[in-house]
């Protein structure tokens, strides 16, 4: 395993004096990455991928749990005992042209890995080299980030990310803010380089679509914790958490003709300060049924785990109350 | 509109400079030459400006006093440049508490006023070049820094800075390379806008006595010169006055203009 | 009858480098009760369009030729007073960030009976038009939102709320700009169903700008394909997503990961870049980037008609 994440908690203080809380914006999560390996996670706005990543980043201070990467643990580094880790795991953040330095030139945007963990190289050739490697022409060294379309920048992101051959690669919504014939070029790179380059890849996405493309395994997030992890292909073919599948199925695909059997959530996303009682997911659930009110649901199972009392069989429709909504 | 006062402000201000570091070449008299014979002669062909109460000639000390008080507006400026970049950047990306600490400090020295502050130093030092430097750097620094502080607080959470972090890059070499690019435009600007201010501090000290010492050529000890003898011979208080004015506005719409150019956004703004 | 009705539309912008022909001949209609979608990527001049109907372009912008035809009245011809009488309680927008709608100092109440000012109604009428709004919405707890501030709801509830805000004068036509990008998924479905059923009840028209082809494809029952600043097809939403005529749809259609069914490592992409709208090639615009590229493709391609409604701006299209 190249990453192991296991019982993993991030919790932010809220309140302020006399009222100090803390919320768990990542509530106790487990999972590996094997080398070569792609893992995405996925959920909606506020549970946790983005924070769950920067933790396995360093760049968040954990509350609980442990992280050994290439067989070593990592969590509580700090300040210079990260930097050979660095060296080895690279994220890509989420805006594409934000995230690269806008008064730097793509040439030493890309080596500037060289120049912080001091690697002696030949800068130009080496940016030449990534450059290509991500197929973008030696005109665009010279150029600044504002210079860039929004593939472009991406490109020049992933270009550095890989400039110093790291183990695992950390993509936020790698294609964000990129138009749709833009994003097949980008997912294509990735696969293309994680094949030739043999690099673990941990991908946060909230685009279901984006995942059945490029991730060998998944797990789907609620509310900071992992409701359903597994293959990503059984879990396309056959959700058996009632959110994965109403994930799924709120989809919305290019063809007017496609039968809409959808499943409706009800209400909003419960608030972290308030989480509900027994199954977090029940105060949505099609299916939420007494227990699930009372009773937190054990992540069962061993290759795919499935956090809920009642798991779906293939192709479950949800009971008829819920019909009327739509 | 800026256009024409910026045209004005280029001539000014390469009047100024050509003439400080021509000036041996303009003016043949030696600036601190006394003839005690030829006190208070009116301009003329000999003497463009006239001479003064020790007979010097005033052209030539308006020249070399332009050397003066340019080299320390520029000395003066960019040492508080230097203190003023450091300090707001430690105050931006450093930890909270001091941030707190520093801003505290700003605001304290930012609220003692120039005279006081210039009077306490004289008293430390004696009157010198280095108590006019000091007052000028203890001036700006609270503004400088914080105009610092503040752009490096809002990019320190971009996340570019993130992604440099994220590579192992340290505190140093983020915010020479990442952050300091990103932040300085303004300052250079509003920095240039500052140099007539300097200009006018040194003039203002050493008509008060309090900055450069006689025999040395300064436009403000001219100006102070001519001030005691003003209804006789109005022309000494002319000679140290006028430089003043025209490098100051020469300076300003400069300034002004520059910052249009670099920063639109900041158009119309004092 | 058509509610708004775009003929031959020209945007150019004056730039440093010279002018930007930001859309060219754009022709659509937006018929009555219904929902037409436009769909492009960036750079397609969707943004330009909307502006230039709501009279808001930028000022180096203007409208060098064609009509803007809504009930009646030539939108272009329209003096800036007579637009701002219009904007609202006429021609009603919601954006991308709600936040755009709503003032945050403002409750929620006051600024839905404030933009009822022009109704004549009695605050108490007003309020209560408001709540029922509201309700319309699934704002829970409708009576107690109205003394709540924006940001005491969440982003969903907000773009409802903006939504609210925008049918509360039964405009005629709403012009929906990327409400539902910002928002995750099963938020997305949600407020398409509900802008679907506000449609039907109110009846006004709505024109929805989205990048999103599914979403295109669910809400809308016609669709305009843009590229570049021009319509390159238009049609009903089966004919456009069911037989795509121009080969720039052809190639949109086929890189959304969706289509894809089964599991594929090489996605379809469309390489090249839009040209510099600076100077735009004489022939057919997407000429550079197509695959079905011919010589007659450097001369101006014609708006061919495929099929009832359907059009496409291609030479190589064979009805």
């Amino acid at each position: 395993m190249i990453l192991s994440v296991r019982d993993l908690q991030v919790s932010f203080p809220v309140g302020r004096l006399m009222n100090r809380s803390a919320i768990l914006g990542v509530a106790g999560v487990s999972f590996d990455i094997a080398a070569g390996e792609t893992f995405a996670l996925v959920g909606e706005s506020g549970s946790g991928k983005t924070t769950l990543a920067r933790a396995v980043n360093l760049l968040q201070p954990i509350s609980a749990g442990e992280i050994t990467f290439d067989g070593k643990r990592i969590d509580g580094l700090k300040g210079a005992a990260t930097k050979p880790l660095r060296r080895e795991m690279a994220m890509m953040f989420q805006d594409p042209v934000g995230s690269l330095s806008p008064r730097v030139q793509v040439r030493d945007i890309v080596t500037e890995p060289f120049r912080v963990h001091g690697v002696e190289a030949d800068l130009r050739a080496e940016a030449d080299r990534l450059l290509s490697l991500v197929g973008l022409s030696g005109d665009f060294a010279n150029r600044f980030p504002h210079q860039l379309s929004g593939g472009q920048a991406r490109r020049v992101g992933v270009a550095r990310a890989i400039a110093l051959n790291p183990k695992l690669i950390i993509a936020d919504e790698p294609t964000a803010g990129l138009d749709v014939s833009v994003q097949g070029e980008v997912l294509n790179l990735l696969n293309d380089l994680r094949e030739r380059l043999g690099l673990a890849m941990l991908i946060i996405t909230h685009n279901l679509h984006v995942v059945h493309h490029v991730a060998d395994r998944m797990a789907v997030m609620y509310l900071g914790r992992f409701v359903e992890t597994g293959e990503t292909e059984a879990i396309f073919q056959a959700p058996a958490h009632p959110y994965t599948a109403a994930l799924l199925s709120a989809n919305p695909e290019p063809d007017p003709d496609k039968a809409k059997d959808r499943i409706s959530l009800p209400a909003e996303v419960p608030s972290l300060l308030a989480r509900p009682t027994g199954c977090e997911f029940h105060t949505r659930c099609p299916w939420a049924q007494s227990r699930c009110g009372t009773e937190a649901p054990a992540a069962q199972g061993t290759d795919r785990r499935i956090a809920c009392h009642f798991p779906l069989s293939p192709g479950a429709r949800p009971p008829a109350v819920q019909e009327t909504a739509s | 509109m800026a256009e024409p006062l910026g045209a004005l402000g280029i001539i000014l201000v390469l009047l100024v400079v050509g003439g400080a570091v021509f000036a041996d070449l303009i003016a043949s008299a030696d600036p601190n030459k006394i003839a005690p014979r030829d006190r208070f002669l009116s301009p003329s062909i000999d003497h463009l400006m006239g001479t003064d109460q020790l007979g010097r000639d005033l052209f030539s000390r308006v020249l070399h006093g332009g050397r003066i008080a340019l080299s320390v507006a520029l000395f003066a400026t960019a040492a508080s440049l230097a203190v003023g970049i450091v300090l707001g950047l430690i105050a931006g990306y450093g930890p909270r508490w001091l941030d707190n600490l520093m801003i505290l400090v700003f605001d304290a020295l930012k609220s003692f006023p120039t005279v006081m502050l210039a009077l306490a130093l004289v008293t430390l030092f004696g009157p010198s070049l280095t108590a006019v430097v000091v007052v000028v750097v203890l001036v700006n620094v609270p503004g400088y820094a914080r105009i610092i502080r503040t752009q490096t607080l809002a990019l320190k959470s971009a996340e570019f800075v993130t992604a440099a972090q994220s590579m192992g890059a340290g505190a140093g070499r983020i915010l020479r390379v990442h952050v300091l690019p990103n932040v300085i435009g303004p300052l250079l600007i509003l920095a240039s806008m500052d140099i007539p201010v300097v200009i006018a501090i040194e003039a203002g000290m050493s008509f008060l006595g309090l900055g450069v010492r006689p025999p040395t050529p300064s436009w403000g000890a001219i100006l102070n010169d001519g001030f005691t003898a003003i209804r006789d011979t109005p022309w000494i208080a002319v000679a140290g006055g006028l430089p003043i004015i025209l490098t100051t506005l020469g300076f300003t719409f400069l300034g002004e203009t520059l910052r249009d150019v670099f920063d639109p956004r900041l158009k119309g703004r004092g | 009858m058509t509610v708004l009705s775009i003929h031959n539309l020209n945007v150019t912008f004056s730039t440093e480098g010279g002018d930007l022909h930001a859309l060219k001949d754009v022709s659509f209609e937006v018929p009555e009760r219904r929902i037409v979608g436009i769909v492009g990527e960036s750079g397609c001049g969707k943004s330009t369009l909307i502006n230039a109907i709501l009279g808001l372009l930028a000022d180096n912008g203007r409208v060098s030729g064609g009509e803007m035809m809504f009930q009646g009245r030539d939108l272009s011809r329209l003096s800036p007073r007579e637009m701002t009488a219009l904007r609202g309680p006429q021609i009603a927008t919601v954006f991308q960030d709600p936040m755009g709608a709503l003032n945050p100092v403002i409750s929620v109440g006051r600024q839905m009976t404030n933009i009822q000012y022009r109704s004549g109604l009695s605050n108490a009428e007003k309020a209560e038009r408001a709540v029922a709004m509201l309700r319309r919405v699934r704002i829970p707890d409708p009576e107690a939102a109205l003394a709540r501030f924006p940001h005491q709801f969440s982003g969903g509830m907000k773009q409802r709320i903006a939504i609210a805000m925008a049918l509360m004068m039964e405009p005629a036509l709403l012009i929906a700009d990327e409400p539902t990008t910002a928002l995750d998924a099963t938020l997305e479905v949600a407020t398409i169903e509900l802008l679907q059923e506000l449609q039907a009840q109110i009846g006004c028209s709505v024109l929805f700008i989205s990048h999103h082809l599914g979403v295109i494809a669910e809400l809308c029952e016609d669709v305009v394909v843009m590229y570049a600043g021009e319509v390159v097809e238009r049609g009903t939403t089966r004919q456009v997503f069911n037989s795509p005529r121009h080969p720039y749809t052809e190639r949109l259609l086929d890189c959304d990961p969706a289509r894809q069914s089964s599991r594929t490592r090489q996605l379809p992409t469309i390489p090249g870049e839009i040209p510099d709208l600076r100077a735009r090639p004489p022939g057919c615009i997407f000429a550079p980037r197509c695959h079905r590229r011919a010589p007659v493709c450097d001369t101006p391609p014609p708006d061919e008609a495929v099929q009832d409604g359907h059009k496409a701006r291609c030479h190589m299209v064979t009805p």
